[in-house]
């Protein structure tokens, strides 16, 4: 069921299974059947874990939405509040339980904390005076959620927000624990490196943490070699920049929630053509997509120029192989032929291949240096591109752009507005007060004076700001890290910058330079960015240092503090498999994001009362 | 160890926890505990109701739960407690007879239940929680009298009694099974001073059946369960204690332990044994005079392959023995059978080498824990190490730790925790010296908890050494509560930021918020940003009102303005909400930021003009923006999908058009009105000609435009639309296309 997380260099497998042992152990507690009450947000990651079999194998026969007023009636001995520690939620609890005890009275209650008990939520549920209503007040410690052979996240979607917007570092303290957890499962990682405030907190905790954990650590030998951690606002411009992976393009376009896309139901029209229409499925349809299918592992990190030569590619292979069958003579060749159709058959299932297929068609019929194209979606996605690419190479970053105006006259969403805007500004080390006051004013005019808020939060990130006295910088910035490369090849790259047809994500760079030559080969560059960067050793209990095979790779956890995209994801598999980086990746994060959801978590939207 | 004067009251029963701590039983029922050094540590008492009738009789003893308590009180009632740590008391139901105390009785623990066994005049009654049984051992005539003395094996499995007229009954402690009645001392008038159980081993190995020790005031009797008797004189008066596997005699000048000879060391130094163990001895006799007999002896333990068995059994005999010679030559001869053997485990050599060093370290009298090997087994090491640590020999105890390599953190750690606790209540040393002390020796060993130490200091009443001590604490989130407790709230607060813990944050936070004045409040808040952070967040959620106060207080202008335009889009009334916006309008002039300022300034005077317009006529425009540039697009959308062509082409004349005429020609495409769209496609910038020309599909005139524009990009952008019948415009435009490369 989860076997694409243990293929990796690093078995991930481990932390699921771990994380599924203390849920199973936490059920087991409650003796007798059991409903459990969910807070929303926790389906997804939790889905990650353990799927409803399990939670089914131990009594589990309801589940319900967490919300205020009465608990749906179910006939069974436990109700189980799987919450985060979070206020709000515990008045709706306290409202939950309150309602019960008039109607039933045998019912036990039990409180499931993610990823940490709370003293104050605590609190407030003895204010509330149901805090006696419980029999079991447990925690459930799930801070890294393995979502693929190389990846983990916490799915903490306010961590960016939280950390430079409200100076509240709870996301940090849960990151600190979530790796004192894999390196308890995983040995100690002896070299951490980091860049950035946020960086610098964790891998103090961590230190900490580790003194105060010391003699407590089982004794294993570390799989991680360096650990990295980097501030979201160490690389403010990738993640405003439209991914162009053809995972990254699905992020973008549909949305990629706990590994799920949700696909609207016309997409599988066309797969059932001749049917009766009314067969059409109405529902939008889920699929998983993570490396376990083999044909999505292969293409998702591709250019999505390169994704149509790849599936033709796949076809052929295909189709070639099924029609062996026809020469297949012996019983030997027939039974040969016989154990390969699975594979092929999950080649051949449509879901990920004909997924954006249209999409990528149009957008790969029109390469990009024509900016003129008949169908206005492709139209605007590449004109779209095209600025975004100005931006990054440094043109007219310093005036106001035509096509920002242009789209703020159409009206088109103020993401989309905000994602160039703030894309202008981190590319030109802020704005000229003039420029950032136009684009503030047509906002505001266009889409609402609410808006104010929003536009004050993004100041406040960093992502939009005044220029101030000191010169631009970001130039040097680029060409000393070659955040441009002019000849990118998107069919077979040599570089990262495919993953955005010719900008390297700087965050990768930063993670490639560190690898070789070395940080102090730009330290220029690194007193320019955001924050401290730092290097810290953990010392190895003596036997546990690792006795290299010539030839074996090295693995760095990289973990992006305030978010990843899909794009830098692929850029570091990339790194991965180049054959003389000698160095593999395992990525981790806050939260997997994309311009959007990233702007989005930024934004604040006070309802208007007015009728 | 203390001697005192005992100022309490009389003491009925002394004993000791398994802790070792003495226990003081005293008539009135309450029980005092002293650790062993004399020292008073806290008493409980067994009741109220014993107060009046007093203890009669007290016994302490032990099972899995701990230590336990039970009396017998005047009023022929009996109370337990099983575990002095958890006190729970439980009266026993009554004995009918039962006047004063009885002849005699003892508690058993059996099937996780307390119960007591007692004798009065001729009958036998078990008592537990609920009810009391008359119960007849098996086996035991009615002749046989009544029982005068009672014993339970230390594992509470054997029950031995001893009736007035001198039958011993020995059986299982449930009173199932009878092993054996007899008579030991046929002319036996005098009752025993003590009886006691301990295990003995059959002619069948392995199989342990009891035997029982019976003292009298020169005579010690041993008998077993096949009715042989052993005698031993003695010299002293002696008290008999039963222990795990012998019974301990100590007198009042010695102590000595009688216990059966374990099989395996029988085996070997009974006389004439053929016994492997007993060859493979012999064989490093001779071995050790250079003697070639030591080759024979070899020889035939092998020729019987039973070399292997030979090491273990001096390795197994070795560690019942207490001489250390005869130790050291039991294992030489071990070591040297294992020379020949080439698959051989040393494990269990390797530990019982270990165990040795410390059985003879502990069993020396300046240490005083005469263990016998299966004792120490028995107990284990952790628990030795307890034991030595209450004795306060904390080097002995730190220096087995590390021979016995045992992790820090159940080791060494605790031993140091143990000291470091003991240190701490030391009256005669100053604060200063006593924290140095423990730092140098506790350093940062893992494990150890310095809020642990300064709990212990705090309960001692020394807060300033808590205080230090609670410095060297590494985890800043377990100083907090103790710091609370102290009332050093504002110390707890800054130990809770450094921990990282937000909650733990949160909880100072609320708490100070109850202890203290809103203005020593928020001073304290202000000192610790992060805190502060925390809070406003709390407050953003839960109390609005104290969020507005925090900014004030700060100044925080900026913070303050967005406080009130989020307050102004909850309010329902126009006026309240244009004076929350006035509000804001200030705040933000207050922190120079006049960008904003205009901005909520525009914003009030448009919702002004809206309110005017929708009184007016009802438009209902109130919180829509409005601007020239989207007001053009919603009027070219509307008019296009009404098909009001004619005022779209007047409307393009009306002025020039602020976004340009492309959205015209896309407008018209968009309700697939060609002809309308091609109006307008004059009218657009030079730049956007191909575009405007492709979007009417006129790949002709978007050929021209791209052509007389020299634009290779667009003449690219043109090609790529057309399809094979266009080879007219196919060819002009490669031409163009080559003209401007030769160029």
């Amino acid at each position: 069921m989860a076997a694409h997380l243990s293929y990796g260099r690093v078995n991930l497998n481990i932390l699921r299974e771990a994380a599924r042992k203390e849920l199973r152990e936490f059920l087991d507690k409650c003796a007798g059947s059991k409903a459990i009450v969910w807070d929303e947000y926790l389906t997804g990651p939790f889905g990650l874990i353990a799927q409803y079999s399990l939670l089914k194998e131990h009594e589990v026969e309801k589940m319900f939405t967490l919300k205020s007023g009465r608990l749906p009636s179910a006939d069974v001995k436990n109700i189980i509040f799987f919450v985060r520690p979070r206020l709000e939620l515990m008045d709706i609890i306290a409202e939950n339980v309150f309602s019960e005890d008039k109607h039933h009275s045998s019912r036990d209650f039990h409180i499931l904390f993610v990823p940490r008990r709370s003293m104050l939520c605590e609190q407030r549920l003895k204010e509330q005076g149901v805090l006696g209503s419980f029999i079991n007040i447990d925690e459930y410690i799930l801070d890294l959620i393995p979502y693929d052979g190389d990846l983990l996240s916490m799915e903490y979607e306010s961590a960016f927000r939280e950390c430079y917007l409200e100076n509240d570092q709870t996301s940090l303290y849960h990151t600190a624990k979530g790796l004192m957890t894999l390196q308890a499962l995983y040995g100690t990682i002896p070299q951490i490196y980091g860049k950035g405030d946020c960086a610098r907190h964790v891998a103090n905790m961590m230190l900490r943490m580790k003194r105060e954990f010391a003699g407590t650590q089982n004794q294993i030998l570390p799989v991680f070699d360096t650990l990295l951690l980097l501030d979201r606002n160490v690389d403010l411009l990738t993640p405003l920049a439209t991914q162009l992976t053809y995972e990254g393009l699905i992020d973008e376009i549909y949305g990629i929630n706990n590994g799920y896309v949700k696909l609207p139901p016309e997409k599988f029209a066309q797969k059932k053509q001749g049917e009766a229409s009314k067969d059409l499925p109405t529902e939008p349809k889920k699929l998983q997509l993570n490396s376990a299918e083999e044909l999505y592992a292969e293409i998702r990190d591709k250019n999505f120029n390169a994704v149509g030569a790849a599936l033709s590619k796949k076809a052929k292979i295909i189709s070639a192989a099924f029609e062996e069958r026809h020469n297949a003579k012996t019983v030997g060749e027939i039974k040969q032929f016989v154990s390969q159709l699975p594979h092929m058959q999950a080649a051949r299932t449509p879901c990920f291949p004909t997924l954006l297929k249209n999409e990528i068609q149009s957008l790969s019929n029109n390469s990009r240096q024509y900016p003129v194209s008949p169908v206005s979606a492709s139209e605007a996605f590449f004109d779209n591109l095209t600025v975004e690419q100005e931006f990054m190479t440094g043109v007219d970053t310093d005036k106001v752009n035509t096509y920002i105006e242009d789209c703020i006259a159409q009206k088109d969403p103020l993401i989309k507005i905000l994602r160039l805007v703030c894309m202008q500004s981190v590319c030109n080390n802020g704005l000229k007060q003039k420029v950032l006051d136009y684009y503030k004013r047509e906002i505001l005019q266009t889409y609402g004076y609410e808006h104010i808020l929003t536009l004050n939060n993004l100041e406040k990130g960093g992502l939009l700001k005044p220029q101030t006295s000191s010169r631009n910088n970001y130039p040097t910035i680029r060409k000393t890290l070659k955040l441009w490369m002019e000849d990118a090849n998107e069919q077979n790259p040599n570089d990262i910058s495919y993953v955005y047809s010719g900008y390297a994500p700087l965050s990768i760079r930063l993670t490639q330079v560190l690898a070789r030559p070395g940080w102090r080969s730009i330290e220029e560059v690194l007193k320019m960015l955001p924050g401290p960067h730092f290097e810290e050793r953990q010392q190895l209990p003596s036997g546990l240092h690792k006795k290299r095979q010539q030839g074996e790779n090295r693995t760095t956890l990289v973990f992006f503090l305030g978010g990843v995209t899909y794009a830098e994801i692929a850029a570091l598999r990339f790194l991965s498999q180049m054959e003389d980086s000698g160095m593999e990746y395992i990525i981790a994060t806050t939260k997997l994001v994309n311009g959007t959801t990233w702007i989005k978590s930024l934004m604040d939207r006070p309802e208007s009362q007015t009728p | 160890m203390t001697l005192a004067s005992w100022k309490s009251g009389p003491v009925v029963q002394l004993g000791w926890t398994v802790s070792d701590e003495l226990l003081c039983i005293q008539e009135d029922g309450s029980v005092l505990i002293y650790d062993l050094f004399g020292s008073f540590k806290r008493h409980f008492s067994m009741g109220q109701e014993v107060v009046q009738t007093q203890v009669l009789e007290a016994k302490v003893f032990h099972s899995p739960y701990g230590t336990g308590v039970a009396i017998v009180t005047g009023s022929s009632r009996f109370t337990l407690a099983t575990n002095i740590d958890d006190l729970k008391l439980r009266r026993l139901p009554e004995v009918p007879g039962l006047q004063g105390k009885p002849s005699c009785w003892v508690v058993l623990t059996q099937d996780r239940q307390t119960k007591v066994l007692l004798s009065n005049g001729l009958d036998l009654y078990i008592v537990d929680n609920t009810s009391c049984t008359a119960v007849v051992p098996p086996g035991l005539s009615p002749q046989a009298g009544s029982v005068v003395h009672m014993s339970v094996s230390f594992s509470y499995k054997y029950l031995a009694l001893f009736t007035d007229s001198g039958h011993l009954w020995t059986g299982t402690s449930n009173l199932f099974t009878c092993l054996s009645v007899c008579l030991p001392v046929c002319l036996c008038i005098y009752q025993p001073l003590y009886l006691s159980l301990c295990l003995t081993r059959c002619r069948r190995p392995k199989s342990q059946q009891p035997s029982v020790v019976l003292m009298w005031d020169r005579l010690l009797l041993v008998a077993g369960v096949c009715n042989d008797t052993i005698q031993f004189p003695l010299e002293d008066p002696c008290v008999l204690i039963g222990e795990l596997d012998g019974v301990r005699i100590i007198s009042s000048t010695n102590q000595e332990l009688l216990q059966e000879v374990p099989l395996v060391c029988q085996d070997i130094f009974k006389i004439a044994s053929m016994a492997p163990g007993a060859l493979l001895l012999e064989a490093h006799r001779e071995y050790e005079k250079l003697s070639q007999k030591a080759d024979e002896y070899l020889r035939e333990i092998k020729e019987q392959s039973m070399l292997g068995e030979a090491v273990k059994q001096c390795v197994e005999a070795a560690g019942h023995e207490y001489d250390t010679n005869t130790q050291k030559s039991l294992m030489r001869a071990a070591s040297f059978g294992k020379c020949f053997l080439t698959d051989f485990s040393p494990d269990q050599f390797v530990s019982t080498c270990r165990e040795l060093r410390v059985l003879n370290s502990v069993r020396e009298s300046s240490v005083g824990l005469p263990l016998t090997h299966a004792q120490f087994k028995q107990m284990t090491v952790q628990v030795l190490i307890d034991r030595l640590v209450y004795r306060q020999f904390y080097p002995l105890a730190i220096e087995i730790c590390r021979y016995l390599k045992i992790p820090d953190y159940q080791g060494v750690s605790r031993v140091l925790k143990h000291w470091a606790s003991c240190k701490v209540q030391q009256k005669d040393l100053s604060d200063e010296a006593i924290a140095r002390a423990v730092c140098v020796k506790v350093g940062d060993s893992p494990g150890v908890s310095y809020s642990d130490i300064a709990a212990r200091a705090y309960e001692c009443g020394r807060t300033e050494l808590a205080i230090k001590l609670l410095d060297f604490e590494a985890r800043s989130g377990e100083q907090v509560p103790l710091l609370l407790k102290m009332k050093r709230s504002q110390l707890a607060l800054s130990k809770a930021v450094e921990s990282g813990d937000t909650d733990l944050v949160y909880t100072v936070v609320s708490y100070l918020k109850n202890e203290m004045n809103r203005g020593d409040f928020f001073m304290t808040l202000r000192n610790q940003p992060v805190a502060l952070s925390l809070y406003r967040q709390f407050c953003k959620l839960q109390e609005q009102e104290t969020l507005k106060d925090l900014y004030n207080q700060d100044d925080d202008h900026q913070e303050l303005a967005n406080y009130y335009v989020t307050a102004s889009y909850k309010e329902k009334r126009l006026e309240s909400r244009l004076s929350l916006l006035q509000s804001a309008v200030d705040e933000y002039n207050k922190a120079k930021n006049e960008f904003a300022a205009k901005a909520t300034e525009d914003e009030m005077r448009l919702l002004r003009f809206q309110r005017k317009l929708d009184d007016e006529k009802g438009a209902g425009l109130l919180g829509l923006s409005l601007q020239v540039g989207t007001g053009v697009v919603l009027v070219l959308k509307s008019l296009a999908e009404k098909e009001e062509w004619e005022e779209l082409e007047k409307f393009s004349k009306s002025k020039k058009s602020p976004i340009g005429y492309l959205a015209f020609v896309e407008v018209c495409m968009k309700c697939n009105n060609k002809y309308e769209a091609k109006k307008y496609v004059s009218k657009v910038t030079p730049e956007q000609k191909v575009k405007a020309h492709l979007a009417v599909s006129d790949l002709e005139g978007a050929a021209d435009a791209a052509i007389e524009r020299r634009n290779e990009a667009e003449m690219g952008a043109v090609l790529s639309r057309c399809s094979a019948s266009d080879r007219l415009v196919i060819d002009r435009l490669n031409r163009a296309r080559a003209g401007a490369a030769k160029k």
